[in-house]
């Protein structure tokens, strides 16, 4: 059906009103983690290992102490011990036992009557260290005789004989590998790598925290996800996670990487031991970017068999990847099936590796594992294609997955819409802009699961029939918007009568956060629930007063009406006067949805970008970039295309610039914004968009989610493009020009 | 009777064949009879797996629904961003 | 650690405060004044979300000690909307969502500002250039410089 069709039967979905959130955001009034003050409160630092790996000997605490304003030095001695799996981990990371595991890797915490203090303070604590041998890089962390990181940890899956390093294995796949690389006219491989990128939200974490020896306590923070933070805080802190109040604030971006707990308990512990006063704990940049969660660092194989014709026969790939000094991070169980998700290949298989590094813990980063997956796989076919003389979005067109493949990782696809995708991309006009020389263009495609998540949403019908609706998702890209135009659509009224707040964990079930593409997907779908749960309650009041049968009223533009000729004549009951009548009919009306909402629709992209390189510095400047995405259907179409640029923008500093830099002595050597350096205005050009609407039938609006997909892609979009404006084809990212300038010298 | 196909790290755990058959009419109960024919798979399903059901990642738990015309697959546990 | 007392003049009105030397200008908005609207996402003066105005220079206030304003015009993002009405950027930002997260907005918004006050017409090179010191993570800048380009036209109407 044509886009235009399907949105012609909407009042509000698909419009672009101003987002509800607006005005406290441009005028500062907005409050963010750091942005809340206390009653008696107290400010908190953290010493912080200088070793990438080092036994933590004696730790003297004594002069700090002895500072005036100084009430309290916290150290792992503090908190419960007998934890295991994925909460030993976290308190492990939140501060060290015996040994320091990473650079930056908290030892220990001082609350103290101001920031300041706190800090000098901090600089006080004597720690000794006993330096252990480090290892940084992940091939190097696998290999014979590498340091061990911690003996023990690899699981069930690993085969016997491999380093301790290595902690879990993956293999999966289907067909004969062997028979489609026979079939195949031109088999190629290589190996590619990704350095780790940090998802560089700009407001670093913060939190105030109140503990008391009660077990009771509040905390405010900036965090994707509420729920994860009580129950990750109650786990490492050894309390109850009822007794654990926590209000998101409002959110300075996320990515990923505000889905779980850094520092967050170290502000409750030193609120316990401080007499219950209220913490304030907020890192600094150096303390994120050394501290909190990049996304893994790759090493990866591939091999891919295609024919004469552009038809893939057969793929291989062997992926590596070390998502820090704790199991279970790397995003390798993701970063597999993503390889081949957009193709409809025969013969496959996937193999992969988790290896422990002396790295941070590392977090989840927008379509974790996708992007290096399709750097590896995209950037394969891309020099195949060339070599066989194909077009590139022609051969992805050719072997592209549709509804009813077999998709790479084994399911049958439902509905998807990467055909649509790749067709909007050919016929976009950025396909024919004239290149000049020293430029290129190149392309790629991408995919991403979406997820559906523990959800639970409530909607209130107010006395003068306007609407408010608590969700648990925090919003982060305005996602109030969107929420709140689905329920005005479902409901009839007007947009601005409906107001989403994103409620505390005291107020509703148990919510996962802002992640995996959900917030609009899956707390969408739950308002639209609870919205008809309201509606049914509405009618079931109108037919009381109409002395009629429930089932002979109907809800048309925000009012209850009889149902047809036969339900009798009577005037339509608006919201406001259900509303307004409430009290007297029966008392006040919500509805209510929980669930872990079905019907999660996968969502594809394909970009093409142009390139110019400075063939005397190797400098890539990005003249034109295109994202087309399928977004199911865009219920705020401007807040969508913000998260394909937004994407975009990630993915091209990603294949450019960023890149964790570490020393010989396995420290951190870029942790600030001026040498860890993201996309800046003057490095991009306009982000064009195409909006692919192919409704996803699990929905009632048709929504994919778009959060994520769209970093897929311009790892090898970018490196496409560099190699189509230099000859210069690079594996390694991030593409710099000192590494693009010595790739053309060594090709010419 | 339902058939749930194994990524390959699986099969050997689990006689070499592609996908198990068993008598179940929710997850849990197709993991309890999983596990009882495979002990072997009992790590791999306690660790955290993902079941696809007719093409969807499901996170819905022991107790949704599995029919003989469902197609299910186990995934490892996806997560995200 | 003895303190300073500073007076001066933000968002058009007197302020006083007591500073210790080492304090940032950024802290003393914050966390003495009580105008978190200026943010802190570096520390550094590489991120821009600080940025204000003084004596009309844009400044990172993460770089300028809070005994530096004393007898100067401190003006924040704050002080932007005038007698309730929302500056033209403001409003052009909301417009356009050009914003997500919204925490670098308002250091983008005093920047711009500083921008047309010397520049009405700026092209598309120059804002993206001007703009280059405000780090924005979540939009990819695209829909930031169009909704100043089109707060440009505005005020060339207006005035």
């Amino acid at each position: 059906m044509p886009k235009d069709e399907l949105k012609a039967g909407f009042r509000l979905v698909g419009t672009r009103p101003n987002r509800p959130d607006g005005l406290d955001k441009v005028t500062g009034r907005a409050r963010y983690g750091a942005d809340i003050v206390a009653a008696n409160m107290l400010h908190a630092a953290v010493v912080r290992s200088p070793y990438a790996h080092a036994r933590i000997k004696s730790i003297d605490a004594s002069r700090a102490l002895a500072l005036e304003g100084v009430k309290a030095v916290i150290t792992r001695a503090d908190f419960p011990t007998g934890l295991t799996g994925e909460d030993w981990n976290l308190q492990e990371n939140t501060i060290a036992g015996d040994t320091a595991l990473y650079d930056g890797h908290a030892v220990v915490a001082v609350a103290a009557t101001s920031a300041l203090v706190a800090q000098d303070a901090a600089r006080l604590i004597e720690v000794e260290y006993e330096v252990l041998p480090h290892v940084t890089d992940v091939d190097a962390a696998m290999a014979p005789g590498a340091p061990v990181i911690r003996a023990g940890n690899a699981d069930h899956s690993v085969p016997e004989g491999m380093h301790p390093n290595v902690v879990r294995y993956i293999d999966f796949g289907h067909g004969d590998l062997e028979a489609g690389f026979a079939a195949a006219d031109l088999i190629r491989e290589g190996t590619y790598k990704t350095e780790a990128t940090h998802q560089g939200y700009i407001e670093p974490h913060a939190c105030l925290g109140q503990l008391g020896a009660d077990g009771r306590g509040e905390m405010w923070v900036c965090t994707q996800g509420h729920w994860y933070i009580r129950r990750m805080c109650a786990a490492v802190l050894g309390i109850e996670a009822a007794n654990l109040r926590v209000t998101p604030s409002e959110i300075g971006g996320g990515f990923g990487g505000k889905t779980t707990i850094f520092m967050e308990p170290l502000a409750l512990a030193l609120s316990r031991k401080a007499g219950g006063r209220p913490v304030k704990l907020v890192m600094s940049r150096a303390e994120v970017l050394r501290a909190t969660g990049p996304t893994a660092s790759a090493s990866m194989d591939v091999k891919i068999g295609m024919k004469k014709d552009g038809t893939i026969t057969a793929g291989q790939v062997n992926f590596r990847m070390q998502g820090g000094a704790f199991f279970g991070m790397s995003p390798i169980a993701e970063a597999l099936p993503c390889a081949f998700a957009c193709y409809d290949i025969p013969n496959l298989m996937h193999e992969g590796y988790e290896v422990l590094a002396n790295r941070p813990k590392a977090a989840a980063y927008r379509a974790p594992g996708s992007p290096m997956a399709a750097f590896a796989v995209e950037s394969l076919l891309d020099e195949m294609c060339r070599e066989l003389s194909l077009d590139p979005l022609q051969v992805r067109l050719k072997n592209a997955a549709k509804e009813g493949t077999k998709s790479s990782y084994g399911p049958t696809y439902n509905r998807i819409g990467l055909v649509e995708t790749l067709e909007a991309t050919i016929a976009h006009p950025n396909l024919s802009a004239p290149l000049g020389p020293n430029q290129g263009r190149g392309v790629a495609a991408g995919f991403w699961f979406n997820h559906g998540g523990e959800t639970s949403v409530s909607l209130q019908i107010g006395e003068d029939g306007t609407v408010g609706v608590s969700v648990g998702t925090p919003d982060i890209g305005g996602s109030r918007a969107s929420i709140a135009l689905m329920v005005a659509e479902t409901l009839g009224i007007e947009y601005e009568a409906v107001r989403v707040n994103v409620v505390e964990t005291g107020s509703l079930g148990v919510n996962e956060p802002t992640h995996g593409s959900r917030a609009t997907f899956a707390s969408g779908k739950a308002a639209v629930e609870a919205a008809e749960s309201a509606i049914k309650q509405m009618c079931a009041r109108a037919a009381a007063e109409w002395g009629i049968d429930p089932e002979a009223v109907e809800w048309a533009d925000g009012a209850a009406r009889p149902a047809g000729e036969n339900a009798g004549k009577f005037p339509p009951l608006t919201i406001g006067e259900i509303g307004a009548k409430m009290g007297g009919t029966g008392g006040p009306i919500s509805g209510h949805h929980e669930s872990v909402p079905g019907g999660v629709g996968a969502s594809f992209g394909v970009h093409v970008v142009d390139v110019e390189v400075d063939p005397e510095t190797g400098k890539s400047t990005v003249l034109r970039y295109l994202v087309v995405q399928d977004a199911g259907r865009a219920i705020h179409p401007a807040y969508v295309e913000g998260q394909y640029q937004g994407g975009a923008a990630q993915g091209i500093g990603w294949a450019l610039n960023e890149e964790y830099i570490y020393g010989a002595d396995g420290r951190l050597q870029n942790p600030m914004f001026l040498d860890y350096r993201i996309p800046v205005a003057s490095d991009l050009p306009m982000i064009d968009t195409v909006i692919v609407e192919v409704p996803n039938p699990g929905h009632p609006y048709g929504v994919r989610g778009v959060g994520e997909t769209g970093i897929a892609p311009p790892l090898a979009a970018v490196a496409n493009a560099v190699a189509a404006a230099s000859g210069a084809r690079l594996r390694t990212l991030p593409l710099s020009p000192p590494k693009v300038l010595a790739a053309i010298k060594a090709g010419q | 009777m339902i058939k749930v196909h194994l990524w390959s790290g699986l099969r050997r755990l689990a006689g070499g064949a592609e996908a198990v058959t068993v008598q179940a009419t929710t997850v849990g109960q197709m993991f309890d009879a999983m596990i009882a024919a495979h002990p072997g798979l009992e790590p791999f399903i306690k660790a955290g797996v993902s079941v696809v059901i007719d093409g969807e990642v499901t996170a819905g738990g022991r107790n949704l629904a599995v029919k003989p015309e469902n197609e299910i697959y186990l995934i490892q546990r996806v997560k995200g961003g | 650690m003895s303190r300073i007392h500073i007076t001066t003049t933000v968002n058009g009105e007197t302020a006083e405060f007591l500073t210790e030397p080492r304090e940032t200008l950024l802290d003393v908005l914050r966390n003495q004044l009580g105008l978190t609207g200026s943010k802190e996402g570096c520390g550094t003066g590489d991120c821009g979300a600080c940025s204000v105005l003084l004596d009309g220079v844009l400044v990172s206030s993460c770089l300028v000690l809070g005994v530096e304003a004393q007898g100067k015009t401190v003006e924040t993002i704050e002080g932007m909307a005038t007698d309730g009405a929302l500056h033209p950027l403001q409003r052009q930002f909301i417009e356009h969502a050009a914003l997500q997260c919204g925490f670098c907005t308002p250091g983008i918004l005093v920047a711009a500002k500083a921008l047309l006050a010397q520049n009405d017409n700026p092209t598309e090179t120059e804002i993206r250039y001007w703009l280059a010191g405000n780090l924005c993570r979540c939009t990819g800048y695209d829909k930031i410089v169009r909704a100043v380009q089109d707060a440009a036209a505005e005020m060339r109407g207006a005035a």
